[in-house]
């Protein structure tokens, strides 16, 4: 079978961990991937320190770009923002274990793109993503 | 065995030599994505490389030999054009960049000559984004209106609404011969007449109709119409645009540059006869003699026989998807609908339907197909597309359905 559907990815497409919303949050953001149709949305809880305490996402799409939100969620709990405006498009491929072509890439860093528009607001989101 | 007896099938799959490759080791290439762009037999591949080999020069105003070869190769490929779509005249075959091309040259010359404030335009709301997005501009430039012919749960335009939108007398009416993501047929010869009656100027487009029907444009009756050479086992980079002389006559250049004109001084110019006028700069020459080529190709089969063997392959198609549980198929039944097949998978996006059945050398789509509307219509943000043409098999068909099961297996 295809590398890409490894047991680690169809189990959390179907059955998530991270997945719901968080209402209040300190920090939440929505976008989509307009190719394909993806949305997905990431909320935040940080405690007095920044440190990340609760995330979760919701939202529709493939197998790739749910199973990489719902690993991406679970791997920013515990971290700082600062920590979590560094992650790159290389610590996604390393939750995920895979490697991806370029269409599917974009599906895999939707969740990252998300969080970042998130946690950065929309003026320094440019510049950082052309550093995605 | 190849069970149908329309074509000489193993004979058509001979002479694409795309089709003996494998996607890896092992596994055979199905490919089932022609609505996007067909493969190219090797007469095409072929006529083009010769056309490099043996007589490439500019056209139209070499007086050496090669140049006038290449200048009647060009011509000649216009000639077959004209006599494949059923045109009257070779100047009413205008070589362009595709479909898109085709559409855009008709908003922007025609439609920025005739059309203003308050002027109406109607479209269906199946059309791919190239009969769309034109119109959007221009209706945003000039204050034009437009209309959408509704579509039914079927997956049929909704002729009740085509009826009232003409009451309201609109300049033009464009609409497609195929959707590319329904599979349907549209009646379009009824439609124009009925268009023109209310004295509607009436564009077709014929992507998917051109490749996949026998189509007599004149017969039909269209004032303008467009399609691609590249969904049609020719190459990419030319198009077509047909249109009815006289407004092609009166309407103003779109392009300007050389070919296009008869003379230039430093203030002005004189614009050149047609179709000409609507060719400005050296245009795709081996391209169109790939074109031609193809037309040659598929003229030896005949459309008719294309036609009936792509509907085998779709009867046979929505047959077994019936059985795929979870799977829902848009779109008309066979009566009414072409070699496309767009379904949903329940619980599975369509990306990674299409990946898994890549992994088995089949080769869909998944997305919108560039008709996003018609996807929001049906509450959609994308399908699985599978599209045939002449050297698909019923086989090809069955290792479909297989790979959708093993869809099932992994996200089951
Ligand atoms: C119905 C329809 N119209 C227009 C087009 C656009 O064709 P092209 O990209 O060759 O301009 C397509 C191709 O995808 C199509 O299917």
């Amino acid at each position: 079978m295809d590398d890409l559907y490894r047991e680690q990815i169809i189990d959390r497409y179907k059955h998530p961990l991270m997945k719901g919303t968080l209402e209040p949050n300190d920090y939440s953001y929505e976008d989509d991937n307009p190719l394909c149709g993806d949305r997905i949305r990431i909320d935040m809880r940080v405690d007095e320190k920044d440190i990340v305490t609760e995330a979760a996402f919701s939202g529709t799409g493939c197998a790739i770009s749910q199973a990489s939100a719902d690993l991406l969620m679970e791997s920013v709990v515990g971290k700082s923002l600062d920590e979590v405006k560094a992650l790159t498009k290389e610590d996604i491929l390393e939750l995920l274990g895979i490697e991806l072509g370029p269409v599917r890439l974009k599906c895999a860093l939707l969740s990252l793109k998300v969080l970042k528009a998130g946690v950065y607001g929309l003026d320094e989101l440019e510049e950082e993503l052309a550093r995605i | 065995m190849h069970t149908l007896t329309v074509l000489d099938i193993e004979r058509v799959r001979g002479q694409f030599p795309i089709l003996s490759r494998e996607t890896k080791p092992g596994v055979p290439l199905i490919y089932l994505d022609s609505a996007a762009t067909s493969q190219k037999p090797r007469q095409v591949i072929e006529a083009m490389s010769t056309y490099y080999e043996r007589q490439n020069a500019n056209i139209h105003r070499g007086i050496h030999r090669l140049a006038e070869e290449a200048t009647e190769s060009f011509e000649s490929a216009r000639d077959k054009v004209t006599e494949f779509i059923g045109a009257k005249s070779a100047r009413q075959v205008i070589f362009t960049r595709n479909t898109t091309e085709s559409v855009n040259l008709v908003a922007y010359s025609w439609g920025r000559a005739n059309l203003g404030k308050g002027d109406l335009i109607v479209l269906t709301e199946m059309e791919h984004h190239s009969n769309m997005v034109p119109w959007q501009m221009l209706a945003q430039e000039r204050g034009v209106r437009l209309a959408f012919v509704k579509v039914t749960e079927e997956g049929l335009l909704d002729l009740g609404s085509f009826h009232d939108l003409l009451e309201n007398k609109p300049q033009l009416v464009a609409f497609t011969h195929m959707s590319n993501m329904l599979g349907t047929i549209n009646p379009v010869k009824e439609m124009t007449r009925l268009a023109q009656e209310v004295g509607a100027v009436v564009l077709i487009d014929g992507a998917q109709s051109v490749p996949h029907l026998p189509v007599n444009i004149s017969d039909i009756g269209a004032d303008f119409y467009a399609f691609s050479a590249h969904k049609m086992c020719g190459p990419t980079g030319i198009g077509v645009l047909y249109g009815r002389e006289d407004l092609l006559d009166e309407m103003p250049p779109f392009l300007g540059g050389g070919d296009m004109i008869k003379r230039v001084q430093l203030e002005t110019f004189t614009v050149n006869d047609l179709p000409h006028k609507f060719e400005a700069g050296t245009p795709p020459i081996a391209e169109a003699i790939g074109l031609g080529a193809a037309i040659d190709f598929l003229t030896s089969i005949g459309m008719q026989a294309v036609h009936q063997h792509e509907k085998l392959l779709i009867e046979r198609m929505l047959d077994r998807l019936e059985e795929v549980p979870g799977v829902r198929v848009y779109g008309p039944g066979v009566e009414h609908k072409g070699g496309v097949a767009s379904f949903s998978f329940e619980g599975v996006h369509p990306h990674d339907v299409a990946q898994i059945l890549d992994g088995q050398g089949i080769a869909v789509r998944a997305g919108h197909h560039c008709a996003m509307p018609i996807h929001e219509k049906f509450g959609l943000a994308a399908t699985t597309r599978a599209s045939f043409y002449l050297y698909n098999t019923v086989e090809e068909v069955d290792s479909l359905i297989e790979g959708l099961y093993q869809v099932k297996e992994v996200f089951g």
